[in-house]
């Protein structure tokens, strides 16, 4: 992993002035930022309101099941579908990644 | 000969077996700490899981929900919720950067020799105390399982899982280890989901009556020696203000965090990504890993509250037997058996996963990078040392386990979380996402991470206490003294203590040539240009 060149023009310094990585960065932040700060307000959102509002998540609310559980189990699916959104938005940045190593090839080709 | 002892031998036959393949085809350094990057994205994650589910979580939170009910299950969220870290943030940019450790992603960077022992000691430790606790449990469930057999002591039985575990990586390496994990990890599942079936058919397949039977569990409390009518849907059970003079909540948030950022920083979770071809292949594994682990974590609620109404929380024996007591009830010997079993490969194939990241990280970072400065020629040399390390590992594990036996078995898992995510997990976010990220910042993040959690530990309630005299053994308190810090576990103030050590550190000697190559990481990380490929060696 040592043996790249520290010279101005790297395939890897090519690529970062390249305005479709600069684009493939703004994207995956402009999804991984917010989601991240979502879950984990979910998550945190249960032991705050299990250990500061006690009586709220005891009460009842499908038959036996109380709003502590409910709302817990809900933890899972939210993981699973921030999951599954990630996946779907990660096929598009392979596809970006592929785009641009494909023409960072072609133009050290020519050079 | 008692079935249990006939299903175990089963197991171990079986792994035995892989290790007898893996090794034929362990040519290389490649082959040995990353299986050849050969894994696919179903079978790694697969081998996440069986990585991640261990004892603790099978034995340890059916018997936590089965005695504190709600309380036990929130270990459960945030054991699955965790992996959201893996998949959004460390999963693929580990990948695309590293090639068989986690210090590997620092040194890219970063000055290599500091980095990386420093790392290395880390890694060392996670491993070396996840591993003593998985020990202990071992000894202790085999000798319950097994009592009818006289030589089948505590001690005998540490030293069978850490002789196996040993056997497992000298021979087999990664390959053999995955495999191992990968057996374990649908053994587990099929008695989880048979066990729970069991439990619905309890119940005539009634939610309702199931979930009716959980808010109404009458039992003799086992402080008060009276009859109580509890709801164990209900919160507070353990971390409540009332069982805990009001310090729980914050017992529970700052566990809560432990899980989370802990997860993430686990070096043998984190050495999985690199037994895959690339980062997408990391990415489904990941995935896979989330609809497993979710799934199984979903279903400690019927193992729990099972355990909780058909067997009651006063005739539960141990709170880490409440499974294999459950499946007895229901079951019979059988199935009981096999539960068993299921439980003793899930210890084994832990260890072993352990072990491999422990000698992994000693032969590669420290042998070859810190010892060596990374010229070592020939790659069959960091082998060899790792199998070595292996060995050392495997010696000193014993030897802790069988010393420590009478320490709680949680204390050190969370210990190990907690370590994890306050020496680790910062400064594996800080090298990818922070230009100005130094070699000063790198070393003081993992050194201060790593003294923060394990003093607030050692001044904890966990360790500190007065006892009465009456109480002995493992009840007892190593320290006779009140405890300093109020909460057993120490993430909420070790993390940012992680945090903030890194970034004062990279602040105060900032380091033009790591922001020279920060561009260079992150193309690298994001497009996966350069990353180690599956036929590497």
């Amino acid at each position: 992993m040592n043996q790249t060149q520290t010279s101005a023009s790297t395939p890897w310094s090519r690529i970062a002035q390249h305005p479709q990585y600069q684009e493939l960065l703004r994207s995956k932040r402009a999804f991984i930022l917010p989601a991240s700060l979502f879950f984990v307000a979910y998550y945190f959102a249960l032991p705050i309101l299990v250990g500061w509002w006690p009586e709220l998540m005891k009460k009842p609310v499908l038959g036996p099941i109380n709003a502590a559980y409910l709302f817990a189990l809900s933890e899972f699916f939210m993981a699973w579908a921030i999951a599954y959104v990630y996946v779907q938005k990660a096929g598009k940045w392979d596809e970006q990644a592929r785009q641009i190593l494909a023409k960072e090839s072609s133009d050290s080709a020519h050079h | 000969m008692t079935p249990a002892i006939w299903m175990f031998l089963a197991f171990v036959v079986a792994t035995l077996g892989i290790t007898v393949w893996a090794a034929k085809r362990n040519t290389g350094a490649s082959a040995y700490f990353a299986a050849g990057r050969s894994i696919t994205g179903w079978q790694n994650g697969l081998a996440v899981a069986g990585d991640y589910m261990s004892a603790a979580s099978f034995l340890g939170i059916s018997g936590m929900i089965a005695l504190y009910g709600f309380d036990g299950f929130m270990y459960s969220v945030g054991w699955l919720v965790a992996y959201l870290t893996v998949l959004l943030v460390v999963a693929e940019p580990l990948r695309n950067a590293g090639k068989y450790t986690m210090a590997d992603l620092l040194a890219y960077r970063l000055s290599p020799r500091p980095v990386r022992a420093m790392a290395s000691l880390s890694t060392i430790t996670v491993s070396t105390f996840y591993m003593v606790a998985q020990m202990i449990g071992a000894g202790a469930l085999v000798k319950l399982l097994l009592k009818d057999i006289p030589w089948i002591t505590t001690n005998t039985a540490i030293i069978g899982v850490g002789v196996m575990m040993v056997v497992y990586v000298v021979f087999g390496g990664m390959l053999a280890t995955t495999w191992v994990q990968i057996i374990k990890a649908i053994l587990l599942m099929t008695g989880t989901i048979f066990l729970s079936a069991l439990v619905m058919k309890h119940y005539g397949f009634s939610f309702e009556r199931f979930f009716d039977a959980a808010s109404h569990i009458t039992y003799l409390d086992s402080k008060t020696k009276l009859e109580v009518t509890r709801n164990f849907l209900d919160p507070g059970m353990k971390f409540g203000d009332a069982a805990t003079a009001g310090i729980g909540k914050w017992d529970l948030v700052s566990l809560g965090i432990a899980l989370l950022f802990g997860t993430a920083g686990l070096p043998h979770i984190l050495v999985r990504f690199y037994t895959v071809p690339d980062a997408k292949t990391a990415r489904v594994s990941v995935v896979w890993a989330m609809v497993i682990i979710g799934s199984f974590y979903i279903l400690t609620t019927f193992l729990g509250f099972g355990a909780a109404t058909i067997i009651r929380p006063d005739h539960i024996v141990t709170d880490n037997m409440a499974a294999p007591q459950l499946a007895e009830t229901l079951g019979g010997p059988l199935f009981f058996a096999f539960i068993s079993a299921v439980a003793f490969a899930t210890i084994l194939a832990v260890v072993a996963g352990l072990t491999i990241s422990a000698s992994a990280s000693f032969a590669h970072d420290f042998y070859s990078n810190v010892l060596h400065h990374g010229k070592e020629t020939n790659p069959d040399s960091e082998v060899l040392v790792a199998r070595i390390t292996a060995f050392v590992v495997g010696g000193v594990s014993i030897f802790l386990a069988i010393q420590l036996q009478t320490v709680n078995v949680a204390f050190l898992v969370g210990l190990a979380f907690a370590v994890a995510a306050s020496a680790n997990l910062p400064v594996i976010v800080l090298s990818i996402f922070w230009k100005r990220f130094s070699t000063t910042g790198a070393v003081a993040g993992l050194a201060v991470g790593l003294l923060a959690s394990i003093v607030l530990i050692l001044i904890s309630p966990s360790l500190m206490g007065i006892d009465p005299p009456e109480v002995v053994g493992a009840k007892r308190h190593l320290i006779q003294m009140n405890a300093i810090f109020p909460l057993t576990n120490p993430g909420i103030l070790s993390i940012p203590i992680g945090f903030l050590a890194a970034i004062l550190g990279s602040l105060l000697r900032p380091e033009p040539e790591a922001e020279a190559k920060f561009e260079e990481l992150q193309v690298r990380a994001q497009t996966g240009l350069g990353a180690e490929t599956a036929s590497s060696h």
